[in-house]
Formats: C-alpha cells, structure tokens, sequence
C-alpha cells in the first residue's frame, strides 16, 4: 500500500479541495468487491504476523495418537478445529504459518521481478534502438513460454526448493512489467515536463529514475497486485509438483501434495489448504481489480 | 497482404532463436556436465570422462556447440530420453494428441459456457446476472486447477461414482492407436463401449482445464460487448427501429468478437501450463506429464526438447492468430 500513496501525487493532477489520498480511496470504496478483498488481504497479513501467537499449535509437531483426526464439527477432537494430517499435525496451525510463506514469497517474487522489470523497462523506452530491440526480444522469448512451464524450466536449472521457485517466478513475472514499463514511458517521454528537465541540466539517469518514472507507476501498482496473486498461484502449483517447497515446510501446495493419497479417506486434508489458496489468490485479484478502476479512469466502468 | 505476413513470419525467427538459446543454455546451466550426469553417484575415472566429454562433442567452444545444437534442431534431431532411450521428438509425437485432445475439449467447454455467459453479463449489466457471472468468473480466474481438479474428483467420482478417477480410457478396450486421438479412433474402430469409455475420462480433465479459459472468455467478451454497446451505430440501429435482439447479435456481437478471438489464441499457453498440473492429476498421458517426469527424473534430453517442442507451437500458434487477426481487421495489417 505504501506503493499506492506515493503514486497517488503523480496521478492526480494538480491541487483539489478534497485530497488526491481522499480521492483516491473514494474511487476504490467504489467497489464493494475491491473493499472485500482488501479486508482479506488485511485479514490476511495479521494472520501472516502474529502467527505465533494465533496458531494453536506447532506447524511442525506430530500427535501420533490423533492421525487424520476430522474437522471439530465432525466428530473430532476440539482441540484440532480444522483436523489433523496423516502424521498428526494441526492442520490450522500449518495453514496459518502457510499464510506466511505465501505472503512472503508473492512479496518477494513480486519486488525481485519489479525492480528487474522497472530498470529494464525505463531502459528499453527512454534509449529505443538496439538496446530496446535487444531488451523486447528477450521478453518475447520469455512470453513464449508458457508460465508454469517456464517456472518448471528454472527449477530443473536451480533445482527444487522454496527460494528457487521464488527466483523462478520472479523471472517468470518480469516481461510483464517490461512490457508495461517501456510503454508507459515510451508516451511519456514526449511530454514538456520531461523536456523541461532535460532543458534544466537533468542528467539521463535522474530524467528516466525520477522525473518519468513516477508517472509511469498506476498500471505498474495494478499489475504488481494481480503479479502477487498468480505469484502465490504459481508457487502452490510448484509446490505441489514437488518444485517448490519441500517438507516439512507447511506450504499450502506441498501440503495438498501430501494429501493425495488419502484423498478418499480424508476429504479434510485436501479441502482446507486449497481453500486458503483460493481466498488468498481471490482476494488479490479483487484488489487488482478495483486498485485498475481507481487508478485508471478510461476503464472505470 | 504478403508483406504483413511476411513481416510478422520475419518477426518470429529472433524469437525462435532465443528459444534455442535457452533450451540449449539449460543443459549448461544445470550443475555438472551432462557426462557428471552420466556417471551417476559413483563417479567415473578422469580419463573416460574426458574421452566421453570428447565424443559428446562437449569439450568445443560453447558457439560451436550452439549452432551444433540449432542444426541438429532443424534436422529434427532432439536427442533421446535417458530413460526410454526414444528419441524425443518420437515420444513428444506419440504423446501430444492425448494433449490436444484434452487441450480441445477443455476450450470447447471454455468458449460455449464463456461466451453465452460474458454477453448475459454484458447486456443485463449492474443486475443480479451480472453480478453473479462476474463473481463465478473471478472465482474461477483466481483458482488452484490442481485443487479445482482434486475436488471434482472428490466429488464426481468418489463420491457420486460418476466418472473414472484418472486414465484416459478403461484398460480393459485396447484400440489400435492410428490418429493418436482416442474419440477418433475409438469411433474408427466402431466401438462404442470404448468411445463411451474414452469420452467419460475426458469431462472431468476438461473441465479442470477449461474453468479458468472459461473465466477469461467471460470477462473478455463482457467488457468488449459493453464497449461496443456504448457506440453510436448500435445506438443509431436501436434508433432505426431493429429490435434488441437483433442489433446484439447482427451489429455488437460481431465488433465485439474481435478482441475476444484474440483473447482465445493466447489461452493456448496458458491451457499448457494447465495441462502440465490436470495431466499429473488425472495421469493423463499427454506431453504435460511426460515433461514432469522428465524434470523429476532429471531426464534432460526431455526436459529441454519438452521446453523447445511446447515454446514452437505457442510461437506459431500465436503467429497465426495474429495473422487472421490481420485477416479479420484491415486497420491492423496497415498499421
């Protein structure tokens, strides 16, 4: 959020009675679907945070006498509200601790994959020629690739682990951000303030970083968000392939992977970390959405 | 016409080029030499590695090797799998049908429930139907497919016994494989048990594949249907006295499917990266599968030929999308 209102200066012009933050939050009120999911993510950061302190239990210790115990409301022990696993771990705990490596790793991916894509992208527009040719090339490489299996294809390079499929979406995310980036910039560049700058001794460096850069940051904020959530999606899926996340990690993915050979005695372990990958991904989404109507006026409905 | 083709079919090849580069780059990139590799936990005396790296051809500077590579590519010589020791275009040919199979059924189901679906969302705007097209498709759109797919199986055929868990046919049909696609040759065989057979393990892959497709589809012709309904010639043929219905259909949905066509092609990569995640579930034996196992058996050859193969057929695929879309719309092709 804090990427949000610093933008937020940039994007609305000049000075008015009401306040650009004011403003701001009045067109993404708007939305009652954007507010939801902004009450999840909000929701969902807490958990995320305080983590110790609201898990019941370890993520990580076995009760053995209580392996695959059901939900509380059916029939099982009330100290394990969401049930246990098949080595009698409390499913709540993990997937509250889950919350967090999810969180980190969109959050993470996401930075790493917007600075690459940020400096790539203000480079490819503001020097066109052949460093642009060279830098769009490369993306469109990228973008052939289907993303799942480009992701696949960096963890056969690095191999599998919960950092190397962060790495592997990060690359995975950032022609998006080129993309936009080099655009944005592109038609900003033609601008008089930018001009100005030049004209007022402005080297390149601060005219692309500082002058145009911050008014190339709505449609970047907006895809930041939906990056997160196919971030998140992207590393549950690879966890659940056995790319992502080993065990014992509770990892939302993994966790469903462990799940599926007792998919017909256990309804349970399968329902709830898919759940949580929903509700998270969905949230994100929800504020993707609502973040674009507010930011950009062309598309608001 | 022929030089739009032309300059969009010139466009490609630096991108086919780069394809190769990181096919051939992730061979090398890998942690020890494909001979390491080779010679499994136990090691190899020097040397024999030396001689081995030598025959490989791997002891030659890495450009030479490169268009070594790109050349073998181009003669169609992908290597073999260290497991099968089939070549890997072989196995990626026998492989792929079951894909497209899945792949077409998946986007059948995503076009007919899509399309109906983004136009009611579209003209009955801001009303119930809206609201709850818009929220079942961004369910949809913001789904774990290889959960979505766990559920479906949970309840269709554990639970309700439906349809089978996985597989792409019962075993006990055993049809000559002539087509590779088992509707057609089950239906050439004229055996309708094993075509019954066959079309009952594709609905529930279909379906997991085809939801989010489906929610894109309906999104898509949404906002390119309300778009369209805002111009001034749908308004002037309102105004002329044609009746709703026929002024949606004949004039809006006409422009309004133009954006939405586009959209259609480039679900091909994503119904890919789907296939990898429904063809592991369901065991399907399609080329998403087949490259999972080839990554979890570190079975390079397929991993990198699997890479090259799918990264080709997105290429063309969205070549000629953006050809028809030229075809479809002059403004493109002058531009």
């Amino acid at each position: 959020m804090i990427e949000v209102e610093e933008s937020l200066e940039a994007v609305e012009p000049g000075p008015r009675a009401a306040g650009p933050l004011t403003e701001f939050w009045h067109a993404y009120a708007q939305s009652r679907g954007a507010l939801v999911g902004l009450a999840i993510a909000v929701a969902l950061v807490l958990l995320a945070i305080f983590a110790g302190a609201l898990a019941p239990h370890s993520p990580y210790e076995q009760y053995r006498e209580l392996t695959l115990s059901p939900p509380a409301w059916q029939g099982g022990d009330p100290r394990f509200l969401l049930g246990t696993d098949a080595v009698g771990r409390d499913i709540l705990s993990r997937l509250i601790y889950g919350t967090r490596l999810s969180l980190l790793i969109g959050l993470i991916s996401v930075a790493i994959s917007l600075s690459f894509g940020i400096v790539l992208g203000v480079i490819a527009g503001y020097l066109r020629g052949w460093t642009e040719t060279t830098i769009m090339r490369l993306m469109d490489v990228m973008l052939a690739l289907p993303s799942l299996l480009l992701a696949i294809a960096v963890v056969a390079i690095l191999g599998p682990g919960l950092i190397n499929a962060m790495y592997a979406i990060a690359i995975v995310l950032v022609p998006h951000y080129v993309r936009l980036t080099r655009a944005a910039v592109i038609a900003e560049k033609a601008r008089e303030y930018v001009l100005s700058s030049k004209i007022a001794g402005a080297g390149p460096l601060r005219v692309m970083f500082s002058t145009i850069l911050p008014n190339c940051l709505a449609p970047l904020i907006v895809q930041a968000t939906l990056g997160f959530s196919s971030a998140i999606l992207d590393a549950a899926a690879l966890g659940f392939l056995g790319l992502g996340a080993q065990p014992p990690m509770p990892e939302w993915g993994s966790m469903l992977a462990d799940a599926l050979e007792f998919i017909q005695r256990a309804s349970w372990v399968v329902t709830f970390p898919g759940l949580a990958i929903l509700v998270t991904v969905l949230a994100f989404n929800l504020m993707g959405d609502g973040l674009r109507d507010a930011l950009d006026p062309r598309l608001k409905r | 016409m022929l030089a739009f083709v032309l300059r969009r079919v010139a466009l490609i090849v630096p991108t086919f080029l780069g394809v190769t580069l990181l096919a051939f780059a992730l061979i090398h990139l890998i942690p020890g030499d494909p001979v390491e590799n080779l010679s499994g936990e136990r090691g190899m005396d020097p040397a024999r590695r030396l001689r081995l790296l030598h025959e490989f051809g791997l002891d030659r500077p890495l450009p030479v090797q490169y268009l070594d590579y790109v050349g073998q590519v181009l003669e169609g010589d992908l290597g073999s799998s260290l497991t099968t020791h089939e070549p890997v275009l072989q196995e990626f040919r026998t492989l792929f049908p079951a894909t497209v199979e899945l792949a077409f059924f998946a986007m059948l189901l995503a076009v007919a429930l899509g399309l109906p679906a983004g136009i009611l969302a579209a003209i009955r705007r801001n009303t119930a139907a809206d609201y709850a097209v818009m929220g079942i498709s961004l369910t949809g759109y913001s789904m774990p497919i290889f959960w979505w797919a766990l559920l479906l199986i949970l309840f269709f055929s554990v639970q309700l016994g439906w349809t089978p868990v996985s597989g792409r046919i019962a075993v006990e049909y055993d049809v000559p494989a002539a087509s590779g696609f088992m509707l057609v040759d089950t239906l050439r065989a004229g055996d309708w048990g094993a075509f019954r057979s066959a079309l009952s393990h594709l609905i529930l892959p279909s379906i997991a594949l085809g939801t989010i497709p489906l929610a894109v589809i309906a999104r898509m012709t949404r906002s390119a249907m309300l778009e369209v309904l805002r111009e001034d010639y749908v308004r002037a043929a309102r105004a002329k006295g044609l009746k709703r219905r026929q002024v949606i259909v004949v004039h809006a949905l006409r422009n309004a499917l133009i954006p939405v066509i586009t959209v259609i092609g480039l679900q091909v990569g994503l119904l890919l990266s789907g296939a990898i995640l429904t063809e592991t579930i369901f065991s399907w034996p399609g080329v998403g599968n087949w490259l999972i196992h080839g990554v979890q058996s570190r079975d390079y050859p397929v991993v990198q030929g699997g890479i090259l193969l799918i990264a080709t057929i997105v290429i063309s695929v969205n070549l000629i999308v953006d050809l028809t879309y030229g075809v479809v719309n002059p403004r493109i092709r002058h531009a």
